[in-house]
This record gives C-alpha cells, sequence and structure tokens, in this order.
C-alpha cells in the first residue's frame, strides 16, 4: 500500500497544478492529471510512473519551496515510484528489503560473486582461478556448461515470471482492468518509450547538471541499447553454439564479442553518466529512498559491464578464470535483485505510458 | 567615469528584454532584481501567453492577428484612452516578437486546455512565465550581462537631465552604480499597501496581492522624485475576485474564482450587490475585484449549488459545503435567516423555463428583482450548496511615468530625460491606461524592453 500522506499531498498539490496548468506543455503527467478531479492510490500509481523525472515542472513553478504552496511534484511522483516497485513486488517480503536499496544490492551482489567463486573451486578446483585457459571452449573448463545454462534459465525466468506478476497487478489496478492495452495504445506507448519523447521536457530538456540539458536522454539511451546489444550478443553466442558448435570465446572480431563490446561500452559510459548526473543535481526535488535506488541500479549494471569487459580484455591471460567467476557472480546479483531494483522502471513507465495513450485517444481533438 | 554603460532597475520581462537587448548591441549592463534568486522575475513569474500581430499562422499562435485588429482591441478595452502613437508603435514592433523571443531561447506550445479562444490572437510559451523568466536570465548571462540579486532601487540621481547613477540597497548597504543609462522597468507599486492606502484607505488591508511582493513601486517613486510625468490613474487596479484564503502575495493564477456568473455573489450582510450575469469572459474577472473591494469587509461570497459544480476552472482551494443554506450560512459566519432570505427571493424571481447555456447571453433571466441577474439565471435549489470566500486580487496597477517613442521618460516639463528610460509596468499606463486585455501588458514590456534596451546602447555605448 501508498503511505496515505504521500497519496493525500498527490492531491492537494495537483490540486493546485489542475488550477494552473502552466505546466502541461512538458509531459504527458499534466495532461493526464487535468483529466482528474481527485487523486486517489491508482492515480498515484499511474502519474508515478508516468513521470519520466526530468524536473522541469519544479523548475518552472511559480508555487515550488518556499513558496507556501510548496508544490513539488517530482519529489512526490519520485517517492510514488519507489513505493510502486515494492507494492508490485513479489513476494513482498523480498521487495521490502529494497527499502534500503544500497545495502541490498551490495549484499546480493557480494553473494552472487562469492557463491559463483566458491562453485568455480568446487567443480573445477581452486587453480581454475588463476590457470590461463586458450582455445574453444576455454570458459567451460572453469565453468562447466551446466553449470552455467540451469542456474542461468533458472534466474531469467524467475526475474520474467515476477516481472510479469507485477504488471498484471499494475496494470489492473491503474486501468482499472486491462482494457487500455488495445494495440494501438501499446504502439503509441513503445513509440513514445523508445524515443524517450518526456525527457525532453517538452523540447526544454531536463533540469539537472543544468537547466535544459538533453544530457540525460542520451545517457539513458546509451544503457538502454548498451542493454539490447549485450542481450543481443547473448542470443547470438547461444545460437553460435547450439545450432553451429561453435564454442566461446568467440573471436574479437566475431557478431557476440562487437555486439557485446559495444553494448558494455554504452553501459559503462552511459551509467557513468547517469551518476554524475545525479551527483551534480538539485537534490530537492528527488526522493531520498529513489535516489537511493537509482545509485543502487546504476552501480550494479556498472560492475557488471566492466567485469565484462574486463574478461574480454584479459580472458587470454591466466586471470580469466577469476574473472569470469566475479563477472558471472555479478551477473547473478544483478539478476536475482533486478525484480526489486530500479530495473522495473521500464515495465511500470511502459504500461503507464500506454494508459496515457488510451486515454488521450478520446482528447486527442484537443492539444495534449 | 561610469561603472557600467547601462543600468537595468528591475528583473522580469521588460528588464530582461532591454538587457538582454543593450547587451547585444554591444553596452556593459548591469542588472538590478529587488527579489532574491528563486523569486525573481517579478509578476511575469505568473504570466503564461503574450499577445502579437501575426499575418498567418507562425510557431506561437494560429492563423492571421492583423495589426488593426490588435489595435481595435486595445481601443475597445481602454474605450480610446490611449496614446496613439506609442499604441501604433506597440502593435506595430509586436510583430516581430514572437521571434525575437524564440532568438533569445523561448519555445512555443500549443494553447493551454480551457484557453483555445486565446490561440489565435496570444502565443503561449513553454512552462509559463518562470520559465520564461529563467530562459531570460540564462541567456543574459550568457551575453554577459551581470545580475545582482535583492537589490533594491532606492534613488535615481541626475545631474540636470540627464541620470549620472543609480543608488540600491542590498543587506542593508547602500550602493551606487554609475552609469551612462538607466531603464527603470521595476513593476508598479501594488504590493505596497501603505501606498495602496494613500488612495484606498483602510480597506486596502483586505486585498491580496497576486503577484510578487517585491513590487513595492520604489523606482517608480524615484522617477517621481527626480521630476519624472505621472501618468495614469493613481487609484486605478486591474483587481479580480480570488478566494480569500489565498496567501497575501503571489497566489498567481491558482486562487482566482470564476463561480460567481453561475450563482449569486452576496456581501458580509447576506445581501447581493452587482449582476453576476452581466457579462461573458474576460470582462467578468475585471469588474469584480473592484466591486467586492466595495463592500464591507472588502468580502464576499460566491454561492451555487450541486448543479453547477465542475462546470467552471477548478481553483486551488475546494469550495465550502453543506447540507443546506443554512448550514452554508454559519459556515461562512453570515447571518442565516438573512442569506436564506436573498436565496429565496432570488429563486423566485428566477423566470421558469430558461435552459442554462454558459457559453453566451443567454435568456435566462430574473424578473422583479434588485439587482437583477440577467443572464445564466437559474434556481439554487440543489443540495450540497457551496460556497466561495471571496477578497479582492491585484494583479496590477496602471500608475506610471510617461514616456515617448523611444522609451524615454518625459519630465515634468514636457523634455524627455537623456538617458533614462521605462519599461513594463511602470509605464503601460501609456497605452493601457484602463480595462485588461489578455497578453498584453508582457506585449508593452517586451516592445519597450527592446526599444529601451537598444535606444540606451545605441547612445551610450563605448566606442
Amino acid at each position: 500500500m501508498f503511505e496515505l500522506d504521500l497519496t493525500a499531498e498527490l492531491d492537494r498539490q495537483f490540486t493546485v497544478c489542475n488550477a494552473c496548468r502552466y505546466c502541461e506543455g512538458f509531459c504527458a503527467v499534466f495532461g493526464a492529471a487535468e483529466l482528474r478531479t481527485a487523486f486517489g492510490e491508482r492515480d498515484l500509481a499511474y502519474l508515478s510512473n508516468l513521470c519520466h523525472d526530468c524536473k522541469m515542472c519544479y523548475d518552472a513553478c511559480m508555487f515550488s519551496p518556499p513558496h507556501e504552496f510548496n508544490v513539488n511534484v517530482p519529489a512526490i511522483l519520485a517517492e510514488g515510484r519507489a513505493q510502486t516497485y515494492e507494492r508490485y513486488g513479489f513476494p513482498r517480503v523480498f521487495a521490502r528489503l529494497f527499502r534500503t536499496p544500497l545495502t541490498a544490492a551490495s549484499v546480493f551482489t557480494l553473494a552472487g560473486i562469492v557463491v559463483t567463486l566458491l562453485a568455480v573451486v568446487a567443480s573445477a578446483g581452486v587453480a581454475a582461478l588463476w590457470t590461463q585457459q586458450l582455445g574453444s571452449g576455454a570458459f567451460y573448463r572453469v565453468v562447466p556448461y551446466s553449470a552455467l545454462v540451469v542456474p542461468a534459465i533458472a534466474l531469467a525466468l524467475y526475474g520474467v515470471a515476477i516481472l510479469a506478476i507485477g504488471a498484471v497487478d499494475y496494470a489492473a489496478d491503474i486501468g482499472p482492468g486491462f482494457a487500455f492495452l488495445s494495440p494501438a495504445s501499446v504502439g503509441r506507448a513503445l513509440y513514445d518509450a523508445l524515443t524517450l519523447v518526456y525527457l525532453k521536457g517538452g523540447g526544454s530538456g531536463c533540469y539537472d547538471v543544468h537547466r535544459g540539458s538533453q544530457l540525460r536522454r542520451v545517457f539513458h539511451m546509451l544503457v538502454f541499447w548498451g542493454f539490447l546489444c549485450d542481450f543481443a550478443a547473448t542470443t547470438v553466442a547461444a545460437i553460435a553454439q547450439g545450432f553451429f558448435g561453435r564454442l566461446p570465446p568467440y573471436p574479437l572480431l566475431s557478431v557476440p564479442v562487437i555486439l557485446g563490446t559495444i553494448g558494455g561500452i554504452g553501459i559503462v559510459v552511459g551509467a557513468a553518466g547517469l551518476i554524475a548526473i545525479k551527483r551534480a543535481s538539485d537534490p530537492q526535488p528527488a526522493s531520498g529512498r529513489m535516489i537511493a535506488m537509482d545509485y543502487a541500479f546504476l552501480a550494479t549494471l556498472e560492475l557488471v559491464a566492466l567485469t565484462g569487459l574486463a574478461l574480454l580484455a584479459f580472458r587470454s591471460t591466466n586471470m580469466m578464470g577469476t574473472l569470469l567467476g566475479v563477472h558471472l557472480g555479478a551477473l547473478v546479483g544483478f539478476f536475482v535483485t533486478a525484480p526489486y531494483s530500479k530495473f522495473v522502471h521500464f515495465v511500470y513507465r511502459s504500461l503507464a505510458l500506454v494508459k496515457n495513450a488510451h486515454e488521450q485517444r478520446d482528447v486527442s481533438h484537443q492539444p495534449p | 567615469m561610469s561603472d557600467v554603460d547601462v543600468v537595468v532597475c528591475g528583473g522580469g520581462n521588460a528588464a530582461l528584454c532591454a538587457a538582454i537587448q543593450a547587451r547585444r548591441n554591444g553596452a556593459t549592463v548591469t542588472l538590478l532584481e529587488a527579489a532574491p534568486v528563486h523569486l525573481r522575475g517579478g509578476n511575469t513569474r505568473h504570466t503564461r501567453d503574450i499577445r502579437f500581430a501575426h499575418y498567418g499562422p507562425n510557431a506561437a499562435a494560429t492563423e492571421t492577428y492583423s495589426e488593426q485588429e490588435l489595435l481595435d482591441d486595445l481601443l475597445r478595452v481602454t474605450e480610446g484612452e490611449t496614446n496613439r502613437p506609442l499604441a501604433e508603435l506597440t502593435v506595430r514592433e509586436s510583430l516581430t516578437l514572437a521571434q525575437w523571443m524564440q532568438q533569445q531561447g523561448v519555445r512555443w506550445q500549443r494553447p493551454l486546455r480551457g484557453t483555445l479562444q486565446l490561440g489565435r490572437t496570444n502565443g503561449f510559451f513553454l512552462g509559463g512565465g518562470k520559465h520564461l523568466v529563467n530562459t531570460y536570465y540564462e541567456t543574459a548571462i550568457r551575453l554577459g550581462v551581470r545580475v545582482e540579486y535583492e537589490a533594491a532601487v532606492r534613488a535615481i540621481e541626475c545631474d540636470g537631465t540627464a541620470v549620472r547613477s543609480v543608488v540600491y540597497d542590498r543587506d542593508g548597504a547602500e550602493y551606487r552604480v554609475r552609469c551612462r543609462a538607466a531603464i527603470v522597468a521595476a513593476g508598479g507599486f501594488e504590493a505596497d499597501v501603505e501606498w495602496l492606502k494613500e488612495y484606498w484607505g483602510p480597506a486596502a488591508e483586505h486585498f491580496l496581492i497576486r503577484g510578487t511582493p517585491y513590487n513595492k513601486g520604489i523606482a517608480l517613486k524615484a522617477m517621481f522624485a527626480v521630476g519624472a510625468r505621472q501618468t495614469g490613474d493613481p487609484r486605478g487596479l486591474h483587481c479580480i475576485a480570488v478566494d480569500a484564503r489565498a496567501p497575501k502575495f503571489d497566489g498567481g493564477i491558482v486562487t482566482r474564482i470564476d463561480a460567481i456568473p453561475f450563482g449569486i455573489a452576496v456581501n458580509r450582510l447576506g445581501e447581493r450587490f452587482y449582476d453576476e450575469g452581466e457579462d461573458l469572459w474576460p470582462k467578468r474577472y475585471a469588474i469584480w475585484g473592484n466591486l467586492i473591494a466595495q463592500q464591507p469587509g472588502q468580502t464576499a461570497f460566491a454561492i451555487f449549488d450541486a448543479k453547477v459544480m465542475g462546470h467552471f476552472i477548478p481553483a486551488v482551494y475546494r469550495p465550502l459545503c453543506a447540507p443546506t443554506m443554512h448550514e452554508l450560512a454559519c459556515l461562512l459566519e453570515l447571518e442565516p435567516a438573512r442569506l436564506v432570505t436573498t436565496v429565496d427571493a432570488f429563486n423566485a424571481s428566477v423566470a421558469p423555463g430558461g435552459a442554462v447555456q454558459l457559453g453566451v447571453l443567454d435568456d435566462c433571466t430574473t424578473r422583479g428583482l434588485t439587482p437583477p441577474k440577467t443572464h445564466w439565471a437559474q434556481r439554487i435549489d440543489t443540495a450540497p450548496y457551496y460556497a466561495y470566500p471571496l477578497r479582492p486580487g491585484v494583479t496590477f496597477t496602471y500608475l506610471g511615468v510617461e514616456v515617448d517613442a523611444d522609451a524615454r521618460v518625459i519630465r515634468h516639463d514636457g523634455d524627455a530625460f537623456e538617458n533614462l528610460f521605462a519599461a513594463g509596468e511602470c509605464m503601460s499606463g501609456n497605452i493601457l491606461s484602463r480595462g485588461y486585455l489578455a497578453g498584453f501588458g508582457l506585449t508593452i514590456g517586451s516592445v519597450f524592453g527592446r526599444i529601451a534596451g537598444t535606444r540606451a546602447a545605441a547612445r551610450y555605448v563605448r566606442a
């Protein structure tokens, strides 16, 4: 459940917004708010995730603190997102661990690395950690194929299942029901999501490192497409192995390595950029809990990408065994925490965008 | 010896246009803003659109709004009381405003919901006035304009007809900037309640000020002190009905109440005092502030019922609500019998049969009632009953200094100061001497800000 104070505060602040409407051009949130006269839990769940956190509304608001109306929409919606991730996380007990996201991410990632290294030692002997391995199938002499694939598939299924449960619950709540998931709305939302149109602040950019910055959108694009490149690299590698019997490591000029390297660099640069932006930003229009979630997620991503690139760089040396263990361990940490971390934001935001596309279709003859 | 070529006194739209234009024309510029950085921008912070003539649609507005049409609109609201050459100049110069604003980094958006009637005549800048102000400050600072915050201009020092320096206070200390030209664009005096009381008496204590608490008219006084000629009615206020629960200052647009035509308005005695159905928006906004200012305690109440709830723009405060008129009166601390009598008399006078049409001046009127309600009259009979407590909300004052077509301030003797310019609210009375035209205050400020900036720089820029 959302905290009652937060819902009441949402209602109070958006009553001010609806009497003003100056921020209508920045993003979808204010157009959505104008369709409502009172704001409850469903609206909080919906609007929080429709917000892309560009913070322009705070910068442009003549009622932001120290004005007595104390309007700070980005802060309230960021807190709403943090609470969304917990509320729709399954099982709830587990999701609750992420109230202290940095601790949770550190513990699970560290545990992932330790367990993986122990597994390497148990299956291939302690010497595998610092023995040079070359040629086809070198990785599998450190981590046996079955020891890699079975946990990977299990983690993937677990992650997808939990995200699906959250998505269904969330969609049912904000819908209400599922009627809003029409093909037209989904198509529109997909466009909005892939272009990150609402990080443009209506053309003015974001209020972070400086007013009107477009950097956040650029760095987010790098992380997103980097992540997809790495996913594609893994898929191509699985096909190469499964259908053509070619075992990793692959040559530097092979599709999986090129895709993986591009993706890795994208994530390293993008995540570092997002962290830097967050550090330079005004802390007022933000939620402490959400900021901690952002840092925890970005740091985990950064660790996975850096260890992956290090493994590529040093795979022909005797450090390969240890690096492989650490990289896989970091991945375990990433995928165990993913369903409760900031990772999930794309699920709720996408659904909120679909809902928005759906409810705005009737008012499309009016300006958004 | 000068410290700077041009000193701009003020920090809102007109001041920023002047500072940017002077700097772009090569002058060194210092801008003195009385407010701290987060409250900078004067009343511009509360604006959202600007009116300008244009031929054919552009990035900012739709269709055509010709110079003649804009001038006609201006003559209509001012009832012809305008300095015709300056009015024509403003209209002509407005043609290039949208493009000029874009060059300073301003972005346009489509008209806000509920303001479509302004889409042809006015351009809506993205994010509203505070975002506009933020954009202008960034541009000005990038160009090299020096900005001093919390710098309240106290005096203008002249040598004959030429300004030599400007004196301002900050943190209790006094500073003097020697300059080759000074531009005053520091707004009106509506935030100085004592000054308002000179014309309005103790009633002014009950006025709410919709804009910045920093428009105390100090720079305006400083111009009068050196012999600037006055223009505009000192008693003239643009004043609308706002929620009585609004803050004393800076309530902006969200506290305005548009419920009056949907029911009745009564004063503290529980009596009606004016025809609530007289006119359509936006004229009705402009009259109710002054009407309420003339009621006892400068207080009134908009009373309506459940039938019309939701038919007007929601305000920031919810209306007070009660199941019976008697209980509503108790909530409002009115004499219940008196209010019930007023409402009963109103209901009894509503001619039966008419269907209220809110967008037009319809035929639904009262019969035999004084004052009448000439349009949109319908019985107040559906519980629950609602009320907004009302106060006059001052938007701006009309008093200012007289200027010429170069934005130079005119002296008592009819000659202009050599190098003292004025722009914005402190001179808009030359053109908008009365009435109101949405987004036209910004037009005057931008046009005369640009002129003042250009002229100030052109004459005094260093070789």
